[in-house]
């Protein structure tokens, strides 16, 4: 986690850990609060709150662990959620609404709805996916200010 | 509807964040399932909820919703009621259930959130 400022932006940085459940939001959360305190647009605010937030379930949930990348520049917001796999098999599905393939532990903590892409889509202006099995997912979100 | 009638018609009391009482909701919102919450509501609203971890008030920090009650007389774990604390997000608890709860305030005039096609 940290913060640097370049005439290109600001670069947020957080590490996420797998099963992580205690402190899963709490990237999502310092990522909100940096945004409030540069003033940002109270709708971008949100968008980008809950697009991290269902990317930061998402790499505790079901991956081996990862990182998220924010990118804080003029025009827009670019989210970057990294993780270090498994991988999805069939993007087209994990995209559709209500598909999940989470463990009852997570449905347990009211996510695993197969909403968590979808939401991410909606939540962004720009949303693009790519996974390769054993390697890992990365999603590319962006919002524009 | 304010948050402090809401405590009464709901017959609920306080866990946190009592200064907000005269803070106003303008809508509310019921549901287990957080990934909904996050999909749908888009406005300042009430939480009614039966689940009482983290997520739940991590949940309402993302959309700015401020005030969350929990049904069928759930109280969440102490650190749960700390972190609203400090985030300054009401949390109260009801004996209704679900339903009931969202039933007595709907028809005390508090609406739900308005989705795609349905009112």
């Amino acid at each position: 986690m940290g913060s640097n400022e370049k005439n290109t932006g600001i670069k947020l940085e957080y590490e996420i850990l797998k099963d992580d459940f205690a402190r899963a939001g709490e990237a999502s959360s310092g990522i909100k609060k940096v945004l409030r305190q540069l003033g940002i647009d109270s709708s971008a605010i949100r968008k980008t709150a809950i697009a991290t937030y269902e990317a930061e379930i998402n790499i505790v949930i079901h991956s081996e662990g990862g990182k998220i990348l924010v990118y804080i520049k003029p025009d827009k917001i670019e989210i970057i959620a990294k993780d270090n796999g498994p991988g999805i098999k069939d993007i087209d599905l994990a995209m559709q609404k209500g598909f999940s393939t989470a463990s009852n532990r997570v449905r347990e903590l009211g996510f695993g709805a197969g909403m968590g892409l979808p939401n991410m889509k909606k939540s962004s202006d720009e949303f693009y996916i790519e996974s390769e099995m054993g390697k890992g997912t990365t999603v590319k979100m962006i919002i524009t200010l | 509807m304010l948050i402090e009638d809401i405590k009464n018609l709901l017959n609920a009391n306080f866990l946190s964040g009592e200064e907000n009482a005269i803070l106003k909701v303008n809508g509310a919102f019921g549901s287990d399932l957080m990934s909904d919450v996050l999909a749908f509501v888009d406005d300042k609203i009430l939480l009614l909820t039966g689940l009482t971890n983290l997520q739940v008030v991590r949940t309402a920090e993302m959309l700015d919703i401020n005030v969350i009650v929990f049904v069928r007389g759930k109280i969440p774990p102490q650190e749960v009621i700390d972190m609203a604390q400090e985030m300054g997000i009401s949390l109260l608890t009801t004996s209704h259930s679900l339903y009931t709860s969202c039933g007595i305030l709907y028809s005390n005039g508090l609406k739900g959130i308005t989705i795609g096609g349905a009112e």
